[in-house]
């Protein structure tokens, strides 16, 4: 396993009881970038974000084949615990899922599960993490109250921060903007670009101008299958395949 | 005949008007009738002192005890096997036939008239493990007539917690104990809670599997193997036997105050809960 690359993917499928949701994919990730997934619904994206961290595994009657490596580490080996590897490989859904508890307990959960249990230790987590996701200002004199009662955008901002919280190395955001407005969007984007100095991120960008935006590298999914991957300027001004150039074109999706 | 939309309308409005103004009718009647006949006997000797001449006369202090001890020893009991139950079937098993069976034989349960209960308890926990007519038998029998009320309703509630917030919580790296302890319970508190009130009513009310399981001695009780006279058992021998009805009155009314403090307890505490932080 070569060491330029934090994950890499062999031969790897994916079902879900009959429905083969991901065909032999070949895939490796290099640290600090950030790989943006495209491609229509229904694609595989989603699929291979919740392998990465096995969050699939709660689904009943799935099925995998082939070998997902993190660091050179096989993820589905006996060895491999889970909650450790979802400390390692954190996630943020499509929606924003605040955790029906204060603003301080949802950042705080994680490190919490972890054995963190000092207030003064926890109270850092939550300021640096909170600040990370830039969020920190608006929430710092309510940090107490509910997290229900954040906006859609500050709420989706508070799971990056509870994430971030986790001090993962690799971080996997499903759609995260979905939903929201262009100026929480574009804050949420501005958070990313400055956490890919610390981590391999992952992301399922909610639109090709996202990922034109973000990306370092990109992958075109179509149907489970990675029809084309490479850096982000070859793929959205020379694709070498044409069903890529259709999709970015807007032809289809 | 063709009947209008219209007159549909007011039809089906009439037949709900008259449905549910005639269930607040029955209620406040019965109310009323127990309450106009009972109330004006309650004074604090009644509640504080220990019944005399059969019930005749005196007060009802040691079967207030004995309804609040046994309710307290059936919920104590009920609720942790209910709510566990309600968890391994949602939880820690797909839909299965091991999860099927749990379930028929739980409704099944909730079907069983009281008194078979009863005898159950008589026969398992007063004769054959010897524990004679007491608290313990009458509180074990409690407990398994209440039992599938709780698991039932608890598990409808852990049911309708999303599996969004299932993942959240797997993804920040929580065991599977951790999701049910941080995430699971704590929603599902407020309909587990309404499970054990329905389980606190059905106990509090209940009169023959409690005389065949704990008795009916008036006596304060002194330890759990004490047999004892709930309040509802009491009113229902003064009243059957012809004793006293005045004081079956009193003690019915009584009752009515104790249902409605516990009531309005819980609901004191759902409120603080849901809106906590």
């Amino acid at each position: 396993m070569e060491n330029r690359f934090k994950v890499v993917i062999q031969n790897f499928e994916f079902h879900y009881g009959p429905v083969l949701a991901l065909k032999d994919l070949n895939l490796s990730i290099r640290p600090n970038q950030i790989f943006a997934i495209l491609g229509p619904a229904r694609s595989g994206k989603t699929t291979l974000l919740k392998s990465l961290n096995r969050l699939n595994d709660l689904i009943f009657g799935t099925r995998h084949r082939g070998q997902v490596y993190i660091d050179g580490q096989e993820i589905f080996s006996e060895q491999m615990s889970l909650p450790e590897l979802r400390r390692r490989v954190g996630m943020v859904f499509d929606l924003p899922t605040p955790l029906p508890m204060s603003i301080f307990d949802n950042v705080a959960y994680g490190p919490r599960l972890k054995g963190i249990g000092e207030r003064s230790r926890l109270g850092e987590i939550v300021e640096t993490s909170l600040t990370a996701a830039v969020l920190w200002d608006e929430v710092k004199d309510r940090l107490y109250s509910s997290a229900l009662r954040l906006s859609g955008g500050q709420q989706q901002r508070l799971c990056i921060a509870r994430m971030l919280a986790l001090e993962p190395e690799i971080i996997m955001l499903d759609e995260p903007c979905s939903g929201l407005d262009p100026i929480s969007t574009a804050s949420i984007e501005k958070s990313l670009m400055s956490l890919k100095e610390k981590y391999t991120i992952l992301l399922v960008p909610h639109n090709i101008q996202q990922a034109s935006r973000v990306a370092d590298r990109v992958g075109f999914f179509l149907g489970g299958e990675l029809i084309e991957e490479g850096p982000s300027e070859e793929i959205f001004t020379r694709p070498k395949v044409k069903k890529t150039e259709d999709y970015i074109s807007g032809r289809f999706g | 005949m063709k009947i209008s939309r219209h007159r549909t309308q007011q039809i089906a409005k009439t037949i709900i008007w008259v449905a549910a103004f005639s269930t607040l009718g029955v209620m406040f009647l019965i109310l009323y009738q127990v309450l106009r006949e009972g109330l004006p006997l309650l004074h604090l000797q009644f509640f504080l002192g220990p019944p005399r001449q059969m019930g005749r006369t005196g007060g009802i202090f040691s079967t207030i005890v004995g309804t609040l001890v046994l309710t307290a020893v059936a919920v104590v009991i009920a609720t942790p096997l209910g709510v566990g139950t309600a968890i391994f079937l949602r939880e820690y098993t797909r839909e299965s036939r091991v999860s099927r069976i749990i379930r028929f034989g739980t409704d099944c349960l909730a079907g069983v008239p009281s008194i078979i209960f009863g005898l159950f308890g008589f026969v398992f926990f007063v004769i054959f493990l010897k524990m004679g007519w007491s608290i313990l038998s009458g509180g074990l029998t409690l407990a398994t007539m209440i039992l599938p009320t709780i698991i039932c309703t608890a598990e409808e509630a852990i049911k309708s917690i999303s599996y969004s917030l299932r993942e959240v919580s797997y993804g920040l790296g929580a065991t599977r104990w951790q999701t049910i302890r941080k995430v699971v319970l704590p929603n599902a508190f407020p309909g587990i809670l309404t499970g054990v009130l329905l389980g606190v009513g059905r106990s509090v009310g209940e009169t023959a599997a409690v005389i065949l399981t704990a008795g009916s001695s008036f006596l304060m009780p002194d330890s759990l193997f004490s047999p004892i006279r709930t309040m509802a058992v009491h009113f229902y021998i003064l009243a059957r036997e012809g004793i006293s009805m005045e004081m079956a009155y009193a003690t019915g009314a009584a009752l009515i105050l104790l249902i409605l403090a516990i009531n309005t307890a819980a609901n004191w505490l759902m409120y603080r809960y849901v809106h906590r932080g």
